[in-house]
């Protein structure tokens, strides 16, 4: 069954590096599952194996929702996150379409200075940033963490979207000019349609790692009210007893959400991806 | 209703200055084509006009209105994009009435005037789908409609026809030839396209690095023209430019269409050789190369039999010879 361009061995050896770093991806993930099902005994005495009707045990869950204040937690992860990307992609967008659409005085320096971010880490300011937030007032408010991480994720954001809003149209943004639309209706109704698989790419890209941070909220927003899901999961460690079943039930209920975001963002994210290599 | 005087607009980017000066009058009525070459500045000069691009300097004046600091909705002019530019998420109505529904104009009003464009441009069938629906030249037709609803003062066109096909470029430019009979509006329209310059125009505006090179008439500048680089824009194929000293003149250069050269086999004032012949039934295009003018083009009507090689003479009408100083402007 070869053809001109493809051969069984060539298509053998393409799946087969594929399926490998499928299960090299997939495995850590499926095994905290699986052992969130588990009982404590099970768990230690053959991780690597499903649950079976005689380890089978939902403790791990129990613990966590009897422990009352995840829900909390939860809500404190996803009220950051959301309000976090909805920041980012409303400024990032705002900053790039800035940057691709007028000229203006250092208009390519001030992109330079937007872009620096991307390879400056932003924990190397914690420092600061923490006695910036207990001048202000702001340790241990949800509004401490939902700044830093706005701060964070615009620079790679202005970066990928300046380059998408070049490709929009001149002359589709200047009828709306003609039409009298004002330069926010055609931002809002024009441009960023138009940009929408670049804008999943970023709010995957952003989200992730906001939502699987553990620095910022040990450091910023350390409180109970506070809490964020992958501080919360840090009660069940302890210096010498370790609550793995709650951990892992954490984790897995920790992965829900981001899954659930992403599924909502990857058809427009695989469009965002490519659409910049083809067209 | 419908007059426009640009008094000395210049415009620069940085540095460069892509309008050096620019005075024109367009009367009420008229079709004004700008032509030149990629670069003049004649899509800037349509984008200063419609209030796109700010000018550097000098005034634009619609109808003894100065616009200068008027916002481009607010000129009562409108304009159709080469690539179309529809709303990609509106229907084909809705991009026509956006531009009145955001002036507010009463609704009955828009569909009144949606009614009159979409059956002049035969687009009722669509008003319902969306520009992703329909084929280039559907969609070049929804924006002109989507210009004829406002109403303007002033039609603005920057190359419309460019990224349609051979066969729809001829249909859609009869089209806004009748569109213009009909409305009996100002229209401007800007291309690089000497044709379609020669048959929509009222007159022509011949523009070259910035400057005017000369206002005419699509006869004018064909029978007149003022200097060697409108000769050479105006007329295809393009006029042959001798150098004047080859042929013992006292002109700078001797310029002459290749459809005013007469060929003869046996004698003529100008002996070359045949390097190739186009045949394009209604007329064939020789290249000569000859040993006084060097290479020309002579353009025969109807069909002349002629090989790659054979010697043949060619005899410019003297009547229909222009001469060109130094200066590249036209010797009377």
């Amino acid at each position: 069954m070869s053809t001109a361009t493809r051969s069984l061995p060539r298509t053998i050896g393409a799946h087969a590096i594929l399926l490998t770093y499928t299960a090299i991806a997939l495995a850590p993930v499926i095994l905290v599952i699986m052992n969130s099902f588990k009982s404590r005994a099970g768990i230690f005495g053959a991780p690597l194996t499903p649950p079976t009707p005689k380890t089978f045990d939902l403790i791990g869950y129990t613990t966590v929702i009897g422990q009352g204040d995840f829900i909390h937690y939860f809500q404190n992860s996803l009220v950051v996150t959301v309000a976090s990307l909805f920041f980012v992609l409303l400024f990032g967008a705002m900053a790039a379409f800035a940057l691709s659409e007028y000229r203006f005085r250092g208009n390519s320096l001030m992109g330079l200075y937007l872009a620096l971010g991307i390879m400056i880490p932003i924990r190397l300011g914690t420092v600061a940033i923490l006695q910036l937030m207990v001048a202000s007032g702001l340790v241990n408010t949800l509004t401490a963490l939902i700044l830093v991480y706005t701060a964070q994720g615009l620079p790679l954001a202005v970066f990928i979207l300046s380059e998408f809003m070049k490709q929009v149209s001149d002359d589709l943004k200047n009828a709306g000019r003609i039409d009298g639309l004002s330069e926010y209706t055609i931002f809002f109704r024009l441009v960023l349609p138009l940009v929408r698989p670049s804008m999943a790419t970023v709010a995957v890209f952003t989200m992730i790692p906001i939502w699987n941070d553990l620095w910022f909220p040990l450091i910023l927003a350390p409180s109970e009210e506070t809490k964020t899901v992958t501080l919360g999961a840090q009660l069940f460690l302890g210096q010498f007893v370790t609550n793995w079943n709650a951990i892992l039930a954490a984790l897995s209920l920790a992965i829900m959400p981001v899954l659930i975001l992403y599924i909502i963002f990857s058809r427009q994210l695989i469009r965002g991806i490519t659409s910049g290599a083809v067209k | 209703m419908g007059s426009l005087n640009i008094e000395s607009v210049k415009k620069a980017f940085g540095p460069v200055e892509v309008l050096k000066g620019i005075n024109l009058e367009v009367n009420d009525g008229e079709f004004v084509v700008f032509v030149g070459p990629s670069g003049c500045g004649k899509s800037t000069l349509l984008r200063v006009i419609a209030g796109l691009e700010d000018s550097t300097s000098g005034r634009v004046v619609i109808d003894g209105q100065d616009v200068s600091a008027t916002p481009p909705a607010k000129r009562g002019i409108a304009m159709v994009f080469q690539t179309y530019a529809l709303y990609p998420h509106l229907t084909v109505r809705n991009n026509m009435g956006l531009g009145l529904k955001q002036a507010g104009t009463p609704g009955a009003e828009i569909e009144r005037r949606i009614g009159i464009a979409s059956s002049m441009l035969s687009l009722e069938p669509y008003l319902e789908r969306r520009p992703a629906e329909l084929s280039g030249g559907q969609r070049q037709r929804v924006a002109i409609g989507r210009a004829v609803v406002r109403e303007p003062k002033l039609f603005l066109f920057d190359e419309p026809l460019s990224n349609l096909d051979a066969a729809l470029r001829v249909n859609t430019r009869l089209e806004i030839a009748q569109l213009h009979r009909r409305l009996k509006a100002t229209m401007i329209y800007v291309t690089h396209d000497q044709v379609e310059a020669m048959t929509l125009a009222d007159k022509i505006v011949v523009l070259n690095a910035g400057r005017i090179e000369q206002i005419g008439g699509p006869m004018e500048l064909y029978n007149s023209p003022a200097n060697e680089f409108v000769a050479g824009f105006i007329g295809s194929p393009k006029m042959n430019f001798v150098d004047g000293a080859r042929l013992g003149e006292t002109a700078k250069t001797i310029g002459v269409r290749p459809e005013h050269l007469t060929v003869d086999p046996t004698s003529g004032s100008w002996k070359g050789t045949v390097v190739h012949a186009e045949h394009l039934g209604a007329d064939t295009n020789l290249y000569l190369d000859c040993e006084k003018a060097g290479l020309i083009t002579v353009r025969i009507f109807g069909v002349y039999d002629a090989e790659p090689g054979a010697t043949l003479y060619a005899t410019p009408d003297p009547a229909k010879t222009y001469r060109f100083g130094a200066d590249g402007k036209v010797l009377k």
